[in-house]
């Protein structure tokens, strides 16, 4: 049974190829779903894994085994398997859970200070402007929702490419997007095998966000010049940040850029990239659901409930 | 973008539309002025009755000019919060996260590959 847990460890390897191609296949709305979904559902079944390995190796310490009310010893694996296995679970959970707490202060600060930020200034309808020489421009959900834009990024812009930019923002605020990116970060910090993702995801929700915004303005090259002329303004104010992309890869911007440059894809076959996706998932939860009633059946027959 | 449908948009956007060509020209702008550079269908009418609400609401100021009002945006310490927002955003690159920006940063490639995609579109 214990071997059988190791396969919701190893399945976010997997879906790493799948992940990029999911987003080529499907519509961006459908793509940015099928891949949250994926992902937190196998965050889950290797977080369950880790646990019942991590517990397992508790139940086999004198002083657990009395406060866990084992009158047998807990049959498992061999020792060989067992004790390593669970003191790199337990050494995964205490790491995932230090990057999580750390996420969500990180988090909620940030979330914070933007929120003062756009509290502090004038709002006209849900547009807050700041003041400020560097061309940025982000969604703030929230109640009401809000897009915060900088004076820069207004004047680097057409007022038809403005139109853009906004549509692109509340599309992100109605979508709920901060829903799906929120998700992706708890799943890429629970597995380190999920960070591609949730770059997978992040360009999802920008594609989705842009094509709503080309469908809300009607043109699609107007909201890709958009996306592209404020990336360029953007790049020579911000170039003291780390670039997030390696080079060798055409970053999101490009590809998003790219993406509406072309006419809208016609919806092709993508039978196969959802079946393998769901085959992913569907594994990954058997596997770990599995593996654990079994183990929580070994506890029961320690406990001498069951034989 | 056809005038009815201009029409029809939530007065907030229309409210976020004005403010923003106000902030993007920089200089003090009568009602025809903004329906002009909007160029989006817009009555003038409509403009200006989004102009005085704005008013209303102290975010813009308004000057005589001829027979109506020239309009711009009332500025709040523009050195105070520009200095205070780059500070924040060097130190909060992890806002990116939850906080799904426009544009995400380029890299050189990037800068090259989208300049190029740009040019043909032209």
């Amino acid at each position: 049974m214990t071997v059988l847990l190791i396969v919701p460890l190893l399945l976010p390897f997997a879906l790493r190829p799948l992940s990029r191609r999911v987003l080529d296949r499907l519509a961006p709305a459908t793509a940015l779903w099928a891949l949250t979904c994926a992902a937190v559902t196998l965050a889950g079944c290797s977080l369950a894994a880790l646990g019942a390995f991590a517990l397992t190796g508790l139940l086999k310490l004198p002083v657990f085994a009395v406060l866990g009310e084992l009158v047998h010893p807990l049959h498992t694996a061999s020792d060989l398997f067992a004790v390593p296995a669970a003191a790199l679970s337990a050494g995964a959970l205490a790491v995932s859970t230090w990057a999580l707490v750390r996420w969500a202060v990180r988090q909620s600060r940030a979330f914070r200070t933007a929120q003062a930020e756009a509290g502090a200034h004038p709002t006209a309808g849900d547009l807050c402007i700041v003041d400020s020489p560097r061309p940025d421009a982000y969604a703030l959900p929230g109640r009401p929702h809000r897009i915060v834009v900088t004076t820069a990024m207004l004047r680097s812009l057409s007022a038809a490419e403005r139109e853009a930019l906004f549509a692109h923002e509340r599309a992100h605020n109605h979508g709920g997007h901060h829903y799906f990116l929120a998700a992706a970060d708890l799943a890429a910090h629970c597995h380190p095998g999920l960070r591609t993702t949730r770059e997978a995801i992040r360009l999802a929700t920008e594609r989705a966000a842009d094509e709503s915004a080309a469908r809300v303005v009607g043109d699609r090259k107007l909201a890709a010049r958009a996306i592209g002329r404020a990336a360029l303004a953007a790049r020579h104010t911000l170039a003291e940040r780390p670039a997030f992309t390696p080079a060798a890869a055409a970053g999101p911007v490009p590809q998003r850029v790219a993406a509406l440059m072309t006419a809208p894809r016609a919806p092709r076959t993508a039978s196969w990239i959802c079946l393998l996706l769901l085959a992913c998932t569907a594994v990954s939860a058997g596997t770990a659901a599995t593996g654990v009633l079994a183990f929580h059946h070994d506890v029961e027959v320690a406990q001498g409930e069951e034989r | 973008m056809t005038d009815a449908k201009d029409e029809r948009r939530p007065a907030g956007e229309l409210e976020a539309a004005v403010m923003a060509t106000l902030w993007a020209i920089g200089t003090p702008l009568t009602p025809g002025q903004v329906q002009a550079e909007l160029d989006s269908g817009l009555a003038r009418t409509t403009v200006t009755t989004i102009l005085s609400r704005l008013h209303e609401k102290g975010i813009v100021r308004r000057e005589r000019q001829g027979r109506g009002y020239a309009y711009h945006p009332v500025q709040d310490g523009p050195g105070l919060t520009a200095r205070r927002m780059h500070t924040e955003l060097a130190r909060d690159t992890d806002r990116e996260t939850v906080l799904a920006r426009f544009v995400a940063q380029l890299s050189s490639d990037d800068e090259q590959l989208l300049r190029r995609l740009l040019e043909a579109d032209e």
